[in-house]
């Protein structure tokens, strides 16, 4: 392994220094060798390398999608080094096997740290529970366990879960959507977008019904449960209330609910197609506010690539998604950092320790101090760029914000010591 | 006009030219030969993704009376399980070299998204639970007609209620007729129990109650929608019985209405269910009418969009 110095960058925290790496770790900057490769982080910031609790990698099953490789690639250029990978893959990663399959790839072909999260049931079913113990006990070590595309709907079978994962300190990540109340079908908000354009409607409440339900069980079962993709105000209510009353509840929202609202559904884009769905701006509002004031803990993509084919249907019959990896930091940069809602080291927080934390990864989230994993993303806080969906890592194209201007921070990102993405300049 | 996707596409004077225009073609349909060469040389393809007999049949005899080619191409079910998808569908059809589409689909937008991806014109014949313009604009024409109203240029919708009965939220005749009713001035009231009110219906330019007895004294137009069966089992109303007890345009209910006002139903009708006998056959049900318009209306429009010179 290659020495590294990067050369005068703010660590976020403790102000401008040199930052030396040896063998993916931090060492005094006088200890590396004179003749090191070196990033000049002049004017730039240097953050904990970002952790990424809900990506959507599609290796096995969909590789014409998304590869290891290639998400693992976006998620570089994103400022990524590790990504916990959803278990709707086929096969399901519902068995240790599965789980050590991901990891795997991962190893082989990863350009950031790939974490398999374990189903919750056994093919995504919602019926029997998935072998979640061998997978915790496996080498991939799964700690993080969701049926994401779909909600646990089953109480008991929520009770359970919750129950047996305490034994390894695992969490249940929940797709919170009452399918009763919004069908596999539903495809808009419900109001006066929906009503108008003639589409299945997904009421808030299909959301925040299933979190007031599952806050109650993992008060009663002393056990982690983290939310998916919070995307509305009511269940931000129900999860400031949890926190308040000690139930140990995490969330998450993702990016395109900081920003994008459901007028982007008028024109009937299937890239605007999302799960759950774009809200109106009172519920962005409110997701900022409670990712501001820590109620929502992390920003999770949910980067879900789709074959263009996939989405070029019906708007109802199109595939749900879309991309995260590449955009987040800019979102969020956008979203809560030029608003003023959050500072620098909140975003590091949001983006880096705290899923770190949640998931459980001990290499991740870290201070960018001696001894420390060498994990790291430098960052230029004022450069801007209109996106391009082309300009991508990704193999899929399904980019919603593609013609925009916004922020362009990611310089270069550094996964274990080794640069897995450096901008060109 | 490039394409005809939503009633709100139209302006007064635009449908007051389809309307003059779909006169004319009216003339056409007491001939003994119905045929003008107005549209000869070009193709029409009714490309449906639903089962619709009468407007595919309207579509084909208007493109039909005005010489065009007309073709059916009936694309049953849904693109995802046939693994081809709704671009490739449309453009495949597309490339035969068609002048026009006319689009009927399950799902709503459709014909939105087929528009922006070929240039052939668009015509939207129902999509989902979103529009279904021509209805709309046969349906106007309908009620034109029958209360001797003038060319819509001169606002004669104004001070007329029309009364729009049955599941709303998920009719494509009712949002289309609300968009141009409204444009041409008349006061649309749409009734339904609240199960089948539409979320943001507070928005729309036309009032929403559950009560139709108190609307139908004031009526001028009474129009009932089709109770699909999947809706009766699907929770929205407790049983049939209830439904046409509340919101059955039922025989007590036709004497409460206006001498002179008229009923109309897009069909097809479910006979003593959301319309009784008596009242689909009444002297001022104007239903056959309506079939009727429908073609000389399409033809209409058919020649607006194709007829031009390009």
């Amino acid at each position: 392994m290659t020495d590294l110095l990067i050369r005068g960058a703010d660590v976020i925290g403790g102000g401008r220094s040199d930052l030396g790496i040896r063998n993916g770790r931090f060492v005094d900057p006088g200890d590396v060798a004179a003749d090191v490769e070196r990033l000049d982080g002049d004017g730039l910031l240097a953050l904990p390398g970002l952790v990424d609790l809900h990506t959507h990698l599609r290796e096995p099953g969909r590789e014409d999608a998304e590869t290891v490789q290639s998400g693992t690639l976006a998620a570089a250029r994103g400022g990524f080094t590790a990504v916990l990978a959803m278990a709707n893959t086929t096969p399901v990663t519902d068995t240790a096997e599965a789980a050590l399959h991901v990891a795997a790839l991962g190893t082989r072909d990863g350009n950031a740290q790939v974490v398999p999260v374990g189903a919750v049931s056994k093919g995504l079913d919602g019926v029997e529970l998935a072998e979640l113990g061998l997978m915790a006990r496996s080498g991939a070590r799964v700690r993080v366990f969701s049926d994401d595309g779909h909600c646990v709907t089953d109480a008991r079978l929520m009770r359970r879960a919750l129950e047996y994962v305490r034994a390894f300190d695992g969490v249940i990540a929940q797709h919170a959507q009452d399918p009763q109340l919004a069908a596999v079908s539903a495809c808009c908000h419900e109001g006066e977008i929906s009503g108008k354009l003639g589409l299945p409607g997904w009421p808030a409440a299909a959301e925040a019904s299933v979190v007031a339900r599952d806050v109650q069980i993992a008060e009663l079962t002393r056990s982690r449960l983290h939310v998916c993709h919070v995307s509305c105000a009511e269940t931000v209510d129900v999860i400031r209330w949890a926190k308040q009353r000690g139930i140990n509840v995490t969330a998450e929202v993702a990016p395109h609910h900081l920003i994008l609202t459901t007028t982007e559904v008028l024109g009937y884009d299937p890239t605007y197609k999302v799960n759950p769905p774009l809200r109106p701006s009172e519920h962005v509002e409110a997701v900022r506010e409670a990712l501001a004031d820590g109620t929502i803990d992390a920003v999770a993509t949910d980067h879900a690539p789709h074959a263009r084919h996939d989405k070029e249907h019906a708007f109802a019959e199109a595939a749900f998604g879309m991309l995260g990896l590449e955009t987040a930091l800019a979102v969020v940069v956008e979203a809560m950092i030029n608003s003023g809602l959050l500072d620098w080291p909140q975003l590091a927080k949001r983006l880096s320790i705290m899923p770190a934390h949640i998931a459980r990864l001990a290499d991740q989230g870290r201070p960018l101090a001696v001894g420390e994993p060498a994990n790291v993303v430098l960052v230029d806080p004022g450069a801007r760029r209109v996106i391009d969906r082309n300009d991508s890592a990704s193999l899929s194209r399904n980019n919603p914000w593609h013609g925009r201007e916004l922020p362009d921070p990611v310089v270069a990102t550094i996964w274990a010591g080794q640069i897995t993405y450096r901008k060109e300049r | 006009m490039r394409h005809l996707l939503s009633a709100a596409d139209l302006d007064r004077t635009q449908i007051s030219e389809i309307f003059d225009l779909a006169e004319e073609m009216s003339l056409v349909q007491g001939r003994p030969v119905k045929k003008l060469p107005a549209l000869r040389g070009r193709t029409v393809v009714n490309l449906f993704f639903e089962d619709s007999t009468r407007t595919r049949s309207s579509f084909e005899i208007a493109g039909k009376w005005l010489s065009a080619d007309v073709i059916n191409i009936s694309a049953k079910g849904s693109s995802v399980s046939k693994g081809e998808s709704l671009r490739d569908t449309v453009l495949t059809v597309a490339a035969m070299g068609v002048d026009a589409l006319v689009i009927r689909h399950h799902a709503s937008g459709a014909p939105w998204q087929a528009s922006r991806w070929i240039d052939a014109h668009v015509l939207n014949a129902g999509d989902g639970t979103h529009e279904h313009p021509t209805q709309a604009l046969l349906d106007a024409f309908t009620i034109r007609r029958h209360l001797r109203l003038s060319t819509p240029d001169l606002m004669s919708f104004e001070g007329k209620t029309v009364a729009i009965v049955g599941d709303i939220t998920h009719s494509r005749v009712a949002r289309s007729n609300v968009l141009l009713l409204t444009t041409l001035g008349a006061q649309v009231v749409l009734i339904a129990p609240p199960t089948l009110l539409p979320a943001g219906v507070d928005s729309w330019p036309a009032l929403a109650c559950s009560d139709f007895d108190e609307v139908l004294p004031h009526a001028d137009v009474v129009m009932m929608l089709r109770v699909q069966r999947e809706r009766m089992s699907g929770g929205y109303f407790p049983t049939p019985r209830e439904y046409t007890i509340g919101y059955g345009l039922t025989r007590p209910r036709l004497e409460a209405m206006k001498p002179e006002a008229a009923i109309c139903h897009p069909g097809p009708m479910n006979r003593g269910l959301e319309i009784s006998a008596d009242a689909a056959d009444a002297a001022n049900s104007l239903i056959l009418d309506q079939v009727a318009a429908g073609v000389s209306v399409r033809m209409s429009v058919l020649y607006e969009l194709l007829g031009g010179a390009e």
